[in-house]
Order: C-alpha cells, then sequence, then structure tokens
C-alpha cells in the first residue's frame, strides 16, 4: 500500500510507551502517565485502520496485497543463513492486529478506572505497553526468529503482570508458573525452529511455504516431527493439554491483565502460529489429527472442571481453556479460518466476560467468590446486560458472535471425515457445559437474592462502563460477517477448506443441534441454581468421588507436583546440592585447600623464631649451593664462578 | 732457612680465609650473645676479605682490593647501627641472650 505510515510504527509506538512509562513514570504526574499508555495502542490502532482501510479500499473489496517491511540492515548472518527484521501484513496478520490494538486499546481504558488506586500504576501500564510491543511484533513476523522473540517477549509480560502485586506469594508463585510452564512449550518450538532451519535452510514463512509448494510429494516424516514441536510450544502459550495448568493460577494478576492477556490475545498466539504455518500442518495428517484431538480434549476436559469453580475469574479462566481447545479442534481440522474467526469472537466476549467480571469484583470490593455474590442484577445494572450479552454470546446463541464462530468449527470438524463426528459430538457435549457453567455463573453473581451484606455494590465508573458496552455490541454482532466471507478474506493467507457434505441441510441440523444443547445447557443451570439454589450441594453430596475429582481439578497439579516438581526438587537437592555440589565441588575446595593447610602446617615449622635456626639453614643453603657450583654442575661442565684472571663472571663456559 | 726465601703458598692463604669465616659460621649459630653474634659476622667478613686479598696479590688485579675496601666500609656503618641496635634492645628486653629475643614486637 502506499500509505506513508510504516508497519513499524505499530509495535515501536507501544514500546515507546514503555520507555517512558517504565523509565520516568514513577516521577511523571498521573494524568501523564495515563495519556502517554493510552496513546500508544490508540496510535497502533489508528495505523493498523489505515492499513485495514488501504486494503479494501473505497468500495469496500478486499484488495488482496501483501505489504512486507524488511529493517535495510540485515538481522544477522551465518553462512547461509539470512535473517532480517522483517514485519509483513497479510490477511491473517491484519485480522489479529485489529483484534490486539482494538481490544488492547478498550481493555487499556478500563484499566484506567481500574487500577486508578493501585500504587504501581505507571508500572502496570508500562508492562501494558511493553506486552502489545511484543504481541504486534509476534504477528507481523515475516519469520520464525522473529515471532519467536515476540513469543518471549509476551511471555515476559505475562510473568511480569500476573506476578504484578508480587508482595503476595500465591501472585508471585503463579508468575513462575506460568514461566517455568511456558518454558516446557518453547523448548519444543525451539526444536521446531532447529528442524526447520535444518531442513529448509530458512526461517522466512514465505520461502518455507515457496519450498513446500514446489516439491509437492513431500508429506509426512521430518514434517511431522517439525509440525509436532510447533505444536508443542502451542500448547504451552495457548494453554492446552498437557500445559494448561499455569492459566488458571494466572487469575492472580490484575483483571485486565486476564481479561488482555489471558483472554484475547496471548493466548491466542499458539492458533495464531498454527494457523501462520499452516502450510506446515497441511502436510502432515497425522500432526493435524494431533492438534485436533488436542483440542478437543482440552474443551471437553476444561470445561468440567469450569462447572465446579466458585472463584468467578476461575470459571472464566477453565472457559478460556475450553474455548482455545475449540480454535485447536478447528486448527485440526484444517479450518484454520473458522478457528480465526472464533479467535475474534473469543476475543470480544471473552475479554467482555472478564471486564464485567472485574467490574463485579470491583463493585463487591475485591470479593471474587461466587458464592458471596448474589441479586446484583438492580445494583450495577450496565455490568450486568453487558455480561448478559456476553453470556449469551458464549452459549452459542443465535444471533451472538460465537454462535457463527462456533457452528463454523463445529461444521468443519463434523464434515471433516474420519472420525469428524467424534470431534463434532465432543465438541457439542463441550458446548452443553459451556452453556451450563456459564449460566450457573449468570445466576450465581446476578440472579436470586445478596448473600454477602457486608458489600454496598456499586457500579463502576465510565472509564470501566465504555468499554464494556462496546466490546458487548461487538460480542452481539461480530459473527454477522458470517464464515463464508470472512473465510473468503482470510484464504490468501490460510487457504480454504472444504464445507461439501453429502447430507442435506447439514448445517441447520447442526445448527439447531447447537441451540438445543445451549437451551439445554440453560434449562439444567436454571434449574439447579435458579429454582432451587440447594440441589447442587446435594448433588455433589450424592456423588462425593465425582465432585471431588472435578473440584480439585482432576488432582492434575498434584499429579504433576508428584510426578515432575518432586523428582526434580528431589534430583536438585540430593544429586546436584548434595553430590555435585557438596560432595565434587566441594571436595574439590577442601582438596585445594587441605594441600595448602598441609604444606602451611609442614613448613610453618621452619618459622621457629629461633635466630640460630635461621642462620643454620642460611649456611646450609650456601653450602648446598656452593657444592652444587663447584662439584655436581662443574662435572657436567657447567662453571658458574669463574676465578682466572680478567675478572670475576656470573656466568661462564 | 731456604722457606724464608719462598712465598707463602696460595692454599695457605685461602685455608686460612676459609677458616676464619667457618668459625664465624660457627659461632654465629651456636653462640647466644648478640654481642659475639655481632662478632662472629665480623670475623665472617675478615674471611671473605682475606680471600680477595689473596687473590688480587695472585692475579695482580687491584679489583679485589677495591671489593675490600667496600666490605671493610659497611662493616663498619653496620657496626655502628648494631651496636646501636644492640644497646637499644638490651634497654628494652635487659637481655642479649638471642633465642629471648625471637618477638618482632616489644
Amino acid at each position: 500500500m502506499n500509505a506513508p505510515l510504516h508497519l513499524w510504527l505499530i509495535p515501536l509506538l507501544p514500546f515507546a510507551g514503555f520507555l517512558i512509562n517504565g523509565i520516568l513514570g514513577a516521577r511523571l504526574p498521573k494524568w501523564l502517565v495515563t495519556t502517554v499508555a493510552l496513546l500508544a495502542p490508540l496510535g497502533s490502532f489508528a495505523v493498523v485502520l489505515s492499513k485495514t482501510f488501504g486494503y479494501f479500499g473505497s468500495a469496500l473489496i478486499p484488495a488482496f496485497q501483501t505489504i512486507t517491511e524488511t529493517c535495510p540492515n540485515p538481522w544477522f548472518n551465518i553462512g547461509s543463513l539470512h535473517v532480517d527484521f522483517t514485519f509483513v501484513l497479510d490477511h491473517l496478520s491484519l485480522v489479529m492486529l485489529l483484534i490486539i490494538t482494538g481490544v488492547g486499546f478498550l481493555i487499556h481504558i478500563y484499566s484506567v478506572g481500574y487500577m486508578a488506586h493501585d500504587k504501581g500504576y505507571w508500572r502496570f501500564f508500562a508492562y501494558l505497553n511493553l506486552f502489545l510491543f511484543f504481541m504486534t511484533t509476534l504477528v507481523l513476523a515475516g519469520n520464525v526468529l522473529l515471532m519467536f522473540v515476540g513469543w518471549e517477549g509476551v511471555g515476559l509480560a505475562s510473568y511480569l503482570l500476573i506476578g504484578f502485586w508480587f508482595t503476595k506469594k500465591s501472585a508471585a508463585d503463579a508468575g513462575r508458573k506460568a514461566f517455568v510452564v511456558n518454558r516446557i512449550g518453547d523448548f519444543g518450538f525451539l526444536i521446531g525452529i532447529f528442524l526447520l532451519l535444518a531442513n529448509f535452510g530458512t526461517l522466512t514463512f514465505s520461502e518455507i511455504a515457496a519450498k513446500l509448494a514446489a516439491s509437492p510429494a513431500w508429506t509426512g516424516g521430518v514434517l511431522t516431527a517439525t509440525a509436532l514441536c510447533l505444536l508443542v510450544g502451542a500448547t504451552g502459550k495457548s494453554a492446552q493439554l498437557p500445559l494448561y495448568v499455569w492459566l488458571p493460577d494466572a487469575m492472580e494478576g490484575p483483571t485486565p491483565v486476564s481479561a488482555l492477556i489471558h483472554a484475547a490475545t496471548m493466548v491466542t498466539a499458539g492458533v495464531y502460529m498454527i494457523a501462520r504455518t499452516h502450510f506446515l500442518f497441511d502436510r502432515s495428517p497425522f500432526a493435524l489429527s494431533v492438534v485436533a484431538i488436542v483440542g478437543a480434549a482440552t474443551a471437553l476436559f476444561a470445561a468440567t472442571m469450569g462447572l465446579v469453580q466458585n472463584d468467578i475469574k476461575r470459571v472464566l479462566a477453565y472457559s478460556t481453556i475450553s474455548q482455545l481447545g475449540y480454535m485447536f479442534l478447528g486448527c485440526g481440522v484444517a479450518a484454520y479460518s473458522a478457528a480465526i474467526f472464533h479467535l475474534m469472537t473469543h476475543a470480544f466476549f471473552k475479554a467482555l466476560l472478564f471486564l464485567a467480571a472485574g467490574s463485579v469484583i470491583h463493585a463487591m470490593g475485591d470479593e471474587q467468590d461466587m458464592r458471596k455474590m448474589g441479586g446484583l442484577r438492580k445494583k450495577i445494572p450496565i455490568t450486568f446486560w453487558t455480561m448478559t450479552a456476553a453470556v449469551f454470546a458464549i452459549a452459542g446463541f443465535p444471533p451472538l458472535a460465537a454462535f457463527f464462530s462456533k457452528d463454523a468449527i463445529l461444521y468443519a470438524a463434523f464434515v471433516q471425515g474420519t472420525g469428524g463426528e467424534i470431534l463434532w459430538f465432543v465438541g457439542l457435549v463441550t458446548a452443553l457445559l459451556t452453556s451450563l457453567y456459564m449460566f450457573r455463573l449468570w445466576y450465581m453473581t446476578f440472579m436470586g437474592e445478596t448473600r454477602s451484606h457486608d458489600a454496598h455494590p456499586h457500579e463502576s465508573p465510565w472509564s470501566m462502563l465504555g468499554p464494556l458496552v462496546i466490546l458487548a455490541l461487538l460480542s452481539i454482532g461480530g459473527g454477522w460477517i458470517g464464515i463464508e466471507k470472512f473465510g473468503a478474506f482470510l484464504a490468501p493467507s490460510v487457504g480454504a477448506y472444504s464445507t461439501e457434505s453429502s447430507i442435506p441441510h447439514l448445517e441447520w441440523i447442526l445448527s439447531g443441534a447447537a441451540v438445543l444443547v445451549a437451551l439445554i445447557g440453560w434449562y439444567i443451570a436454571d434449574a439447579y441454581y435458579r429454582q432451587k439454589p440447594e440441589r447442587p450441594a446435594a448433588l455433589a453430596a450424592s456423588m462425593p468421588g465425582a465432585y471431588n475429582l472435578l473440584a480439585n481439578k482432576y488432582y492434575v497439579d498434584e499429579i504433576y507436583g508428584a510426578l515432575f516438581v518432586k523428582p526434580l526438587l528431589a534430583g536438585s537437592r540430593w544429586l546436584l546440592e548434595g553430590f555435585i555440589d557438596w560432595v565434587v565441588l566441594g571436595g574439590l575446595a577442601w582438596l585445594l585447600g587441605g594441600i595448602a593447610m598441609l604444606s602451611g602446617a609442614i613448613l610453618q615449622r621452619w618459622q621457629s623464631g629461633n635466630l640460630r635456626s635461621y642462620a643454620a639453614w642460611l649456611t646450609a643453603g650456601a653450602a648446598v649451593i656452593l657444592i652444587f657450583a663447584l662439584v655436581v654442575a662443574r662435572q657436567h661442565g657447567v662453571i658458574y664462578l669463574n676465578i682466572l684472571p680478567g675478572g670475576i663472571h656470573g656466568v661462564g663456559h | 732457612m731456604s722457606f724464608l726465601h719462598q712465598e707463602v703458598p696460595l692454599s695457605w692463604y685461602l685455608l686460612l680465609s676459609a677458616a676464619l669465616f667457618s668459625l664465624g659460621v660457627v659461632g654465629f649459630i651456636l653462640k647466644r650473645n648478640l654481642i659475639t653474634v655481632f662478632m662472629s659476622i665480623e670475623l665472617m667478613l675478615n674471611g671473605v676479605n682475606l680471600s680477595f686479598v689473596t687473590f688480587a696479590h695472585q692475579w695482580h688485579e687491584v679489583k679485589g682490593q677495591i671489593f675490600v675496601f667496600f666490605v671493610m666500609m659497611v662493616a663498619a656503618a653496620e657496626a655502628a647501627v648494631g651496636l646501636a641496635i644492640i644497646i637499644a634492645v638490651f634497654r628494652a628486653r635487659a637481655t642479649l641472650a638471642v633465642d629471648r629475643i625471637d618477638l618482632m614486637k616489644l
């Protein structure tokens, strides 16, 4: 495009915001911190919007052109490997950027109200801007390595923001847990990068795609291995089985962080990465089916755990994991555009859910336990209505956003062929559970009578309500574009998928089924949580085994603790600290010290302080040297003392 | 009395020099009195001086004699400083036994 605005403005504006607020924030007045913090994402969003209008032209016709910007100086050249700072704006990254900067800007506004009384106000916005810098870098990256920089950077920002209230031990621990679990995933990603480098000799996405296109017969084998390694990285970042454990704990961070990083943007990086490298996954049916199975299993597994949580944010966290499972399922059946479609609508309604939950928490005076809420419908009406829009959206009621995107994924799964029906069925059961736990949250929070009389709920300021209203409108209307148009727009980036089916009216049948299960979920929640609020406890008491299993989250944290953490700790303590550190290294240090001490003990006997013994040693030494010079050396033909005429020479022959 | 006309052989001088030096060494090591130790050092110096002079005479070289002057000069300075130290030590310790003066500090 001929727009004068450069792509690098998109990541660098938030970075400038980070630098200003991060270095000077403590000394700047609060209004200035706010201005800088809001201008940075607003500027990025404006640049993205200008590019978007460039795409569509005046007649809203997509002009299929990709913008590539490369820094004139290379990043590095090693042998035949050339890596540049390349930013690529294509249809996929455009959609992602609109979500990231748009939703990100709304969440920045919300944070102004939410964090208004926090001591670390400037620090919070510095971190948020840093996150936007890395996230936009990740999305714009034209090669795997630059993407990895962004990938690690968002992990860092996530760590900093989860542990934002670091004086609280649980928050600091959660931040560390997120970082360590993500490292495991990143290890897989790194191996994937090495495999790409070894097999393609380049890290640029377009070149890899071109090389694959040049050899159409190349499938499976090393491509499967590479794809699976990348998948490991994606499961870490996107909180999929088996690396999802960090996301529920990440709710220790401030709520806007949960909305921005752990719902709308960062956790979708794994989905984006798979869509970005789809040409690789397309060549490996095995890797694709692994992606689909991981996604479906995670969706179902996380939804069941979400059923019994009492912390409002944790319900949403498990819901996020579950929805990310849908996106993986979409990727796994090669319906990348459907996955990205769901990613977009999910960003709207899940950010809204988190922000509304934050508004509820704010209203309740930092109370997160839903058992102490209830009856908030009339006290905070705007929060209630926006949250209601989000709940109906995620439950999949037409014509709200998730109805379209979730159906697109389920439909693609159903028609995918072998085993597609099973994936579809798992997705449908998950939809039922989703509806159930969301309406449970809705009833426990807003309906019925208030259960806590200590709190005096009050509506949040408009800086918080404004983003809620905008996101509510997006959650309602975000899906109206429809998967056909959306898929057609994304097709140049991620390709199209087949939607043909031999069954007539299949689309209507599947949509009807999805709406039906959403209604069933609502009905069950209504029966249990509105009509007879004592029934859930009775049900839990009648099935203690199942309830405890769910309430303790399948004991996964405990199993990981016993399988990995404890052996690692024991290995560190006994092998590394006990043996290597104490015995080997400590032994070496003691050996050296012991030699010095022993020789000292022997030599100190000479230092008797007895002048005459010193004199005796002196004499003996002189005698030895003399004898050596006169007798021994002379026998070997070396003359040290020359007493011939012509003078005394020190050394002679 | 023909031996009166003969020159004293070189080895005699050297033997005397070695004997003087050895006496000095033995006295230095064995004697306890600081003054005696001091005198033993002078004895060693003079033993060396004798061998210098001997060789200077033997080889008709003046360098050896110059060395002797140097040694005598150093010995004189040493005697002045050394005796002063000995007096100071005796005032502080009331003894001149070297075995007792084995601490650097007073």
